[in-house]
C-alpha cells in the first residue's frame, strides 16, 4: 500500500445559522466524508459551488471547527487560494509575500532567504525582477504564479489548491495548470485539487471524487468516472462539459 | 484613468506646511519675548515693528500667537499620538478576535462617544485638575475610540481575506498577522482620520481654554488669547483676529488634507 499523506475519516462540519442570542437551525456544510490522499496523487474534488468543498477544505486545514477525524502525515500543508487579488497582501512586495514563509521558519539567514526566493520566482516562470513589484501590478495569471511560489517555498508534500485557475482566463489556466503539473512532478507532491470544472479536473487529476449536499456520492480514478459514472448527478455534470 | 488634480491635498498640504513652519521657528526665536510688556505701544495696530499689533499691556502679539500656536500644536499632535497608538491596540485586538471583549470594548466606546467631547472633557479635567498634561490626557481619553473603531472596522474586513488566511496556514502567530501583515493595510484609512482627529484635537483645545479650563496662565494658547482678546473686538479687532485666524488656518489645512487623502482613495 503506497504512503499516505493525509487521511480524513468522518469528517463532518456544521453551522447554524443566526447570530448569538438567535440559535438557528443546524445546517451540514460537510457530511461524514471519509478519503485519504496517497503520495504523489493528485486528487480532484470537483462539486457545484456551496456543494461544501471550501469547507472541507478549510476543515483539512484547521481553520474551521469540524467533528471527525483529520490525520496529516505531513508537516504544514499549504494552500493556493482562488482569488488572485485577496490572497496576496496589497501592502507588500512580491519579494517580501515569497519570503515570508521562510522568515517565519527562521532557518535561513537573509542571503539565503533571497537566494531561494529569487530562485522560486524564477521557477514559477516569473523571474528575479518580479521581487520588488507589488501584488496591484500584476495580473492574475502573475498573482497566481506567485501564490504558488510562496506556497512551495518551504517544500511541502500536500498542497490543497481551491480553485486556483477559476478566476484566470482559459489561456492563463492552461499555463497555471501546466505550472502546477511540471512542479507536482519535480517535487513529488500530492495535491487536493478543488474544482467546479470538470475540464480542468480531468487534465490534472489522477483520482476524482464527486461532491453534492456536503457528501461525497462517488469517487475513483478519472478514467472510471469520465468512461463510466455510476450516479445520475455525475452523468449531469458529465453532460453539462 | 483620467488624472486629476487632489487640490484639496495640495493647498491642504500647502497651509499645514506654511503654518507649521512658523510655529516651528517661533519654538526658537520670536520677533520679541511673548511675554515682554512695552507701555508705549498698547493696543498698537499692525505695523511694520509689531506686524499683527500690540496687546492691552503692549506685548507683540505676532509674537504670543507663534508661542500659543505652538502650545496648541503640541497639545493636539500628543493627544492624536497617544489616542492613535491606544486606538490602534484596541481596534486590533477586538477588531481581529471579535467576540465578547470587542462586544464590551465597543460598548464603552459608545457610551464615550455618546456625550459632548467638552462635556466629557470638562467631567475629567475636574477630577484630574487643569494644566496642559492633563487636557493631554483628557483628550487622548476622549479620541481613542474615535480610532479604535477605524481600526477594527479595517480590521474586521481585512482578517477575512485571504492573504491572513494564507499568513495564518505560514505559521504567523497572531500579533505578527496583526501588526506586521494587516496593519500596512489599514494606514491608508487611518491617516485621514488622523487628519481629522487633529483638527478636533486643536478645536477641543481652543474650547477647553477658551472656557478658562484647559491651558493655564502663564501658558499661551490659542484658546486663552481667544478669551482673554474677546473684550477687545471693537478697540484692537487685530488681537481676536490673529488667534481666531491661527485656528482656522490650522484647522483648514488638516480639513482639507483630510479631504485629499478620502477623495484620493478611490483612484488608487
Amino acid at each position: 500500500m503506497a504512503e499516505k499523506v493525509l487521511e480524513v475519516n468522518n469528517v463532518s462540519v456544521e453551522y447554524s445559522a443566526g447570530g448569538v442570542l438567535t440559535r438557528g437551525k443546524i445546517q451540514h456544510a460537510v457530511k461524514n466524508v471519509s478519503f485519504r490522499v496517497e503520495k504523489g496523487e493528485i486528487l480532484g474534488l470537483v462539486g457545484e459551488s456551496g456543494c461544501g468543498k471550501s469547507s472541507l477544505s478549510k476543515a483539512i486545514l484547521g481553520m474551521i471547527p469540524y467533528t471527525g477525524e483529520i490525520i496529516h502525515h505531513t508537516p504544514r500543508p499549504q494552500m493556493v487560494f482562488q482569488d488572485p487579488y485577496g490572497s496576496l497582501n496589497p501592502s507588500k512586495t512580491i519579494g517580501w509575500i515569497v519570503e515570508e514563509p521562510l522568515r517565519l521558519y527562521g532557518k535561513y539567514d537573509k542571503a539565503e532567504r533571497r537566494r531561494r526566493v529569487l530562485e522560486m520566482l524564477e521557477r514559477v516562470g516569473l523571474g528575479g525582477d518580479f521581487a520588488k513589484r507589488y501584488p496591484r501590478e500584476l495580473s492574475g495569471g502573475q498573482r497566481q504564479r506567485v501564490s504558488i511560489a510562496a506556497a512551495l517555498i518551504r517544500r511541502p508534500r500536500f498542497i490543497i489548491a481551491d480553485e486556483p485557475v477559476s478566476a484566470l482566463d482559459v489561456t492563463i489556466q492552461a499555463q497555471i495548470l501546466e505550472l502546477l503539473r511540471e512542479v507536482h512532478r519535480e517535487k513529488e507532491l500530492s495535491y487536493l485539487f478543488i474544482s467546479h470544472d470538470l475540464n480542468v479536473i480531468y487534465q490534472l487529476c489522477d483520482r476524482v471524487m464527486v461532491m453534492k449536499d456536503g457528501e461525497i456520492i462517488e469517487q475513483g480514478t478519472v478514467d472510471e468516472i469520465f468512461d463510466n459514472p455510476k450516479e445520475k448527478y455525475t452523468k449531469k455534470l458529465l453532460e453539462s462539459m | 484613468m483620467k488624472k486629476r488634480r487632489n487640490y484639496n491635498l495640495i493647498f491642504g498640504c500647502a497651509i499645514t506646511a506654511f503654518m507649521i513652519a512658523l510655529i516651528v521657528l517661533g519654538f526658537f526665536w520670536t520677533p520679541y519675548s511673548p511675554t515682554a510688556m512695552d507701555a508705549s505701544a498698547r493696543s498698537d495696530g499692525p505695523s511694520l515693528q509689531h506686524i499683527l499689533g500690540t496687546d492691552n499691556f503692549g506685548r507683540d502679539i505676532f509674537s504670543r500667537v507663534l508661542e500659543g500656536a505652538g502650545t496648541t500644536l503640541i497639545i493636539a499632535a500628543s493627544t492624536v499620538a497617544i489616542g492613535l497608538v491606544l486606538g490602534i491596540f484596541i481596534g486590533a485586538f477586538t477588531g481581529y478576535y471579535g467576540g465578547w471583549v470587542d462586544e464590551v470594548l465597543m460598548r464603552i466606546s459608545d457610551v464615550i462617544t455618546a456625550f459632548p467631547s467638552v462635556l466629557m472633557a470638562m467631567v475629567l479635567i475636574s477630577l484630574l485638575g487643569t494644566g496642559k498634561y492633563n487636557i493631554i490626557i483628557a483628550l487622548s481619553i476622549l479620541f481613542i475610540p474615535s480610532f479604535a473603531r477605524v481600526v477594527r472596522s479595517e480590521f474586521a474586513k481585512q482578517k477575512q481575506l485571504d492573504y491572513v488566511r494564507a499568513a495564518k496556514l505560514m505559521g504567523a502567530n497572531d500579533l505578527r498577522i496583526m501588526f506586521v501583515h494587516i496593519l500596512p493595510n489599514v494606514i491608508p484609512v487611518l491617516l485621514s482620520a488622523v487628519a481629522i482627529g487633529f483638527n478636533n484635537a486643536v478645536l477641543a483645545e481652543a474650547s477647553m481654554s477658551f472656557l478658562g479650563i484647559g491651558v493655564q496662565p502663564p501658558d499661551p494658547s490659542l484658546g486663552r488669547m481667544l478669551s482673554e482678546s474677546q473684550s477687545f473686538l471693537s478697540d484692537a479687532p487685530w488681537y481676536p483676529l490673529s488667534s481666531g485666524i491661527t485656528i482656522v488656518l490650522l484647522i483648514l489645512g488638516f480639513g482639507l488634507i483630510s479631504d485629499g487623502l478620502g477623495g484620493g482613495k478611490g483612484d488608487a
